[in-house]
Parts: C-alpha cells; structure tokens; sequence
C-alpha cells in the first residue's frame, strides 16, 4: 500500500450525503463515485467512514502555546497534538509568550518549532507593540515579511488602549493586508477585575469586570477601523451588548470579523459560586442572557469564528485562592464538542456552517491559503472525521495539553474526532494520535544526517 | 454542620441552634470559672492572612473557654509571607492535627475552597474573607438584636427570631462582608432590612438582594428604625473617587449628633446604634453616638465570644451535648 494514499469511504460530507474521498500526496485526488475507482485507490490504505461527517480541518485562530518562555504550561509540541486530536490543522499561537513574539526572530522560532512538530500549521500572531506594554509598535512588517508571514497582530491579554496607537497599528497593517486582533477590555474599568459583574458578584463579593469595558472598546475600535479603512478582528466576544454593536457595524459595511469561544457558548458565571478557579477567564464567563446572544450571533454570521482561547497553566495557578489564580482554560480538546452542543444539537447550525466558523472564515482571516478549503478534488487534504453520534467524559488527565484546567471537566459531551489529515496525512487515526506529518525539507535534513 | 462559611447557606433552624446554643455559651461567661471541658484535646487553629487582632482574640478566647488548644497561624512572619500557598499551609495544618481552622483571608472565597477541596479535612469557620462574608460577625450581631428585641417584647430569646424588626445599615456595603452576612442572616431570621448608602459604594446586583436600598439616611430614619447599624468606611475610598470629600460622607450618611436627636425627635426611644468596629468616631459615627446609651459596640464584642463559642462548639462537637446544659435545640440537622 501506498504511504501517502489513503480512500475514505462513505464520510458525509459537511454532513451531507455519503461520499468516498480519495487522498493521495497532500490533496483531494478524487471525491464521490470515482474515487474508488481511481487508479490509485488500488494500493490506498481504506479508512471506513460511514456514520462520520467529513469536514475541513479546523483553525484556530486564537491559541496560547505558551512557548518560549512557559514550557512548564505548555510547548509547542504538547500543544499542536491538543490541537490535531481536537481535529484541528492550523493554530494561531498568540504573542504573549517570554520573549513576547514582537520580532520576526521570536515569531520565526515559534514557526519553526511548530513545523518541526509537525501536527499542525502553526501561525504566530505577532504583538502590536513592543513587550505588549502598549507604547510603541512593534516591527510588524518585520514579522509580515518572515518567514512565518505573519499576518494577525495582537496584544491579547492586554487591550490596546491607547486610541491614538489602535489607530496607527489598523492603518499600518493595511501596509500588508494584516488585521489587529483586540482584546477588548478598557483598563481603568476592569482594575482589580474577577469575574463577571452583576448579581453574582454583588453576592460573592468579587471584583466585577463589566459588560461596558469590552463594549465601549469594540465601539471605539469599529469606528476607528472604519475611519482608516482597515481590518478589525475581536478576540473573544462575551456579551450581548457587544454582539449588537459588531452587528451595527457590519451593518454599515464596517470591515470588522469578531469570535467567539466555546467556553462562552456553554458556560456562565453561576459557576463562579464555588470559587472554584477553574471558572477564571479573561474575558469572564458571563450570564444566561448574553450565553444565548452569542450563540444567535454565531449562528446569524455576526459573529464569524470560534476561537479557543486555549490557555493551559500550571496547576499550581488553579489549586489556589479565586484571586490569586491565572485567568484561562484550555479548548483545543473540547471545542469540536461544546459547539456541536451548544449550536448543531440546539438546531442553530448544521455541520457546514460548522466548517464556516471553524475553518473556512479563521482561514480567511489569518490569510492561510491552504487552510479552510472546500472538500473538492484537487484541494489540500486538510480534512476531519467526526463521529456525530459519540459521547464522551471529560477528563482533563488524560488530554495531550499539558494544562489540566478544562471547565468542562466531568460533563458529558457529544461528538469526537476520529481522524485527522494534515497536508494529507493523518495525524489522529481512530481518535488517537498517529505520527506528525514531516515536511520535505524536513525530512530531507533526517535523512541526510 | 460540617463548616461555617456563609450565612447565606445557613438555614433558619442553624442560625437560631447556633444562637439558643450562644446564650447557653453566654451563661458560661458570666461565671467565675469561665471554662468548659467541651473541645479538650481538639485543636483549633487561628489561620489569619489579614490583621484583624479583635476578631482573632475573641476566636482565641472562645476556644480556649472551650478547653480547646489554640494555634495562631498569622500569615505575616510565615512562610505564607514567603510564598508558600495556600494548599501548603492547609497541608501542613492538616498534618499537624488541626481539627478546625478559624480562617481570616483578604481574597473572597478562600475559606470555601479550604472547605472545597481535600487539601485539609477540618471544620473551616469563616472569620472574614475579602469582600465577600463574616458569618460570625452577622450571628453576634443578631445574638445581640434578638436580647433586644426579645426584652422589649418581655420575652426570652431562646428559640426567637427577629420578625419585624426593622434594620437599617449605612456604610460601604460594596466592600463590605459584614453589610453581606447581615442582609442574608436578618432576612432569614424575619428582619425588614434596608441598605443606606451612596449609589458608589453599593454594587451592581444590590437590587436582587432581599432588602430595600435608600440613598437617604434621614428618610430611612424618618421611616422608622430599630437598629442603626453603621459600617465602617475607609477614608482612601474617597481617592478612589466613590465620594468626594469625607466631610460630605459625614454629613450625608454619617451618624452624627444631629441624626442622634432626630431618633428621640421621631420617637424612637428603643432604637439601638451598632457598629462592628473598629470605629471612625467622626466619619461614619460621632462619637456621642458611639457612647450613647443606645450604642451596642460592646455588648457586640462580648456577644462576639459566646457566638464564636457556639460555632465552635457545634461544628467540632457534633451531637455529643453532655458538657453543655440541655437546650431547646430541634434535632439533628442533616447536611
């Protein structure tokens, strides 16, 4: 059999009918009726797929690796398997690493590690401005130019608050067709910040973090991306009011993508009661009313992604008091579920909108051409199986993440990914890892030694 | 009752066992051997990471009236001050035998993780923690509303609550876990409980709690009042823009020597004026009315051993009651 050919068969396609998929050297040789009979389907290795829904491997456009620097939260390595197993086949790793990623050197590491892991793409998203302390930008077209052609910029953890500096970052990376992602948070009204503000707080005697200091921000940042005609990406959006202001502006044809992660589609500050600091997130789970607002905005395009927030720590961040612990959880092994719970089972989509949000928009966003790319025959076979109809514990002990901080820990949820290709190759086969895939030149220099 | 960590999970049948069993704690105090065998051999540790010298010494004394041996763990001068956390220090006192940890802590909810996790298996009593609860502080504040309010009724307190009793409390409700642990404990135990304060020191949420809010102290008095609780507010929130001056503070919820007059004014003879301590005498309490007749400051620092007492006594002793005079108490709860 040949190594690099692989006939699946029977897969529905974004969930639709059952269809046979060839793959052979990185691409979609066939779909449908001939691709059993393609010559090369003789030697491929058959993956039965019927029950399992193909769709185009998934994009993250919001990851902490946590490499250089936290390599006792998380590595490059630990964190691209959490990805392919969680179905997967590109990450943006966000800049907030030790160096922070504000140089082409930093982003070119964080490029190289991931190629060398090869489990997944890994595309660094280098910081706006220097050390992500908000003063001066960082060398952007640098790092567009690298070779880990960057081409989303972010502070995320710290908002840019700075108007006149948003404004200045929005206008140079048009320079590059660069987007800024922001982490929408006005300082001066989330000092000391905790947790959600409202009735829970108020009771829990918390330090609020409320609805208006992400609001008032990405209202800022829409007009300012209006006014210099660049691109705005928001990182992580929480609540109701923000949901209304991103479609006002996409109403006015304001070039702005926003996301969502699973993590607020599911969970709310309710559980913030048993000051169990798992539930710790920045931006904080929020309530009822804006859990249900995110997902109509999901499901109506307002909202144009799901992006993790992966943020493993340590678990001696966790095991401690409510305001000493880290903000963050971990996603990569759970999004595929928490949104086919919170969106395909509650019938607000199907599994093609699915592939929207999961891959073909965060491809577009982060401008990774072989990414997100529709199941046809001659496209790169970055593609996913997913059993629909499994269901599974969580237990974060036996995730490939490094972090054990999962806030679904002990919840049953549906669907798991039962393979995973990566330019072709299978990274994840009967949902568990297989071999990363090794790039030509890669393997070039092992086979040379 | 396995800990006590908040008032607004205490019952009404707990709150008044943990009161009947206080006025029995009460009798102890006024004898000339202020000691009980009940908790000898047990050992309690005081587990402050926040100075607070007038709640550890009434903690201390309660459980050293009980025979009980007294650690006092402060987090400065410890390892806690050196970094170590608070699994750490919860491991060690577990591995020293603590069998109830008296704990006092700036961060809100640490208490519930201690009673949370497995890190230490003792009775947890929640001393204050951060902005969030001091159950003992709302249960000697009712101990001492329910001897008033059950005098003036020409009854015993025993087996009591405080229905219809109207409560008033002024201050800085948002950083405040005493004005928390009131507002849950009077409710359930039957109080009309009305927060006064400005609109920048209650937080988002207030009006889900079941009490009313007024912005106006005079209005609140003129409505009727049978308890003044005034809380204590610290100066610096005025740099923090929640007031503008501590003299407009003074004069619009302070309870000064004008406010004082109004309550005769008004007819409120019984009214009481309580505050937790320590005072601001000038800010939010003149001092006249701090030395009022009507003032209860002490009688809630004494009340505070015989509480403390019963918390002790009723969470490490389980139903073994021999030591204690037979009470009123309804059978066992279960939890």
């Amino acid at each position: 059999m040949a190594e690099n050919t692989y006939l699946i068969r029977g897969a529905a396609i974004l969930g639709g009918d059952a269809e046979d998929l060839l793959i052979r050297d990185g691409v979609i040789a066939a779909r449908g009726n001939g691709a059993a009979t393609h010559e090369a389907a003789a030697d491929a290795t058959v993956i039965e797929a019927a029950g399992l829904v193909a769709l185009p491997g998934m994009v993250d456009i919001h990851t902490h690796l946590r490499e250089p620097g936290r390599e006792d939260a998380e590595t490059v390595e630990t964190g691209t398997r959490a990805a392919a197993l969680g179905g997967y086949t590109a990450v943006h790793a966000m800049a907030n690493s030790n160096p922070v990623a504000d140089t082409a050197g930093v982003v070119e590491q964080v490029h190289s590690l991931g190629r060398d892991s090869g489990w997944v793409d890994v595309r660094p998203v280098g910081a706006v401005t220097v050390g992500l302390a908000g003063e001066q930008l960082a060398e952007l077209g640098a790092m567009a130019d690298s070779r880990a052609r960057v081409r989303v910029f972010s502070d995320d953890g710290i908002c840019v608050h700075d108007p006149v500096l948003m404004r200045r970052a929005l206008e140079y990376v048009k320079a590059f067709d660069g987007v800024v992602a922001q982490h929408a948070q006005e300082p001066r009204l989330t000092a000391g910040a905790q947790m959600n503000e409202g009735a829970v707080s108020a009771v829990l005697g918390l330090g609020g973090w409320p609805a208006v200091a992400e609001e008032s921000i990405i209202a800022r940042d829409v007009l300012l991306a209006q006014h210099v005609g660049s691109r705005l990406h928001v990182c992580h959006v929480s609540t109701a009011g923000s949901v209304e202001i991103i479609r006002w502006a996409k109403s006015r044809g304001i070039d702005v993508t926003a996301e969502v992660t699973p993590h607020h589609l599911l969970l709310t500050d309710e559980l913030v009661r048993s000051y169990d600091p798992v539930f710790k997130v920045n931006p904080p789970l929020r309530t009822e009313t804006d859990v249900l607002a995110l997902r109509e905005a999901l499901a109506d395009g307002t909202i144009d992604v799901i992006g993790t927030d992966h943020a493993p720590h340590p678990s001696e961040h966790k095991e401690c008091e409510w305001a000493q612990a880290a903000m963050g959880m971990t996603g990569l092994e759970t999004a595929l579920s928490v949104v086919q719970e919170t969106m395909i089972e509650t019938g607000l989509m199907g599994w093609a909108d699915f592939a929207r949000v999961t891959s073909t928009v965060p491809a577009r966003i982060g401008r990774l051409e072989d990414q997100g790319r529709p199941l046809e025959t001659g496209e790169p076979a970055n593609i996913i199986l997913v059993d629909p109809a499994a269901r599974w514990t969580v237990d974060p002990d036996k995730m490939a993440t490094m972090g054990r901080n999962s806030p679904f820990k002990g919840r049953e949820l549906p669907g798991a990914v039962i393979a995973t290709f990566f330019k072709g190759h299978p990274t994840v086969l009967g949902g568990k890892l297989n071999v990363p895939y090794r790039h030509p030149e890669t393997a070039g220099a092992v086979s040379g030694n | 009752m396995k800990h006590l960590l908040s008032t607004q999970d205490l019952s009404a049948a707990d709150a008044i066992r943990i009161l009947d069993t206080a006025e029995e704690m009460a009798a102890v105090g006024e004898r000339e051997v202020k000691k009980l065998p009940a908790l000898r051999g047990r050992t309690v540790v005081n587990l402050f990471f926040e100075d607070s010298t007038r709640t550890r010494i009434s903690f201390e004394a309660a459980a050293k009236r009980l025979s009980a041996d007294v650690i006092n763990f402060a987090a400065k001068g410890s390892s806690v001050s050196k970094g170590e956390s608070l699994k750490d220090t919860a491991q060690t006192l577990a591995a020293i035998g603590a069998d109830a940890v008296v704990i006092r802590h700036w961060a809100s909810g640490a208490p519930h993780r201690l009673a949370a996790t497995d890190w230490i298996d003792a009775a947890v009593i929640n001393a204050g923690d951060g902005t969030h609860e001091h159950p003992t502080q709302a249960l000697l504040d009712a101990f001492t509303m329910r001897r008033h309010w059950a005098r003036l009724h020409g009854t015993e307190s025993q087996g009591t609550d405080l229905s219809g009793m109207r409560v008033a409390i002024a201050g800085d409700v948002l950083h405040s876990r005493v004005a928390r642990s009131n507002v849950w404990l009077l409710r359930t135990l039957g109080a009309d409980v009305t927060l006064v304060a400005p609109p920048t020191l209650l937080p988002i949420g207030v009006e889900k709690w079941p009490c009313k809010v007024s912005y106006n102290l005079d209005e609140t008095l003129q409505a009727g009042v049978d308890s003044m609780m005034m809380l204590r507010v610290q100066g610096e929130r005025m740099n923090a823009s929640f007031f503008p001056s501590t003299r407009e503070y003074s004069r619009r919820w302070g309870f000064d020597d004008t406010r004082l007059r109004a309550l005769d004014e008004l007819g409120l003879k019984d009214t009481i004026i309580m505050h937790p301590g320590p005072m601001n005498r000038g800010l939010e309490i003149s001092s006249a009315a701090a030395d009022s007749p009507r003032s209860t400051v002490l009688d809630q620092v004494r009340n505070g051993v015989s509480v403390r007492m019963a918390a002790l006594y009723l969470l490490l002793s389980g139903d073994t009651r021999e030591t204690v005079p037979a009470t009123t108490q309804s059978s066992k709860e279960s939890h």
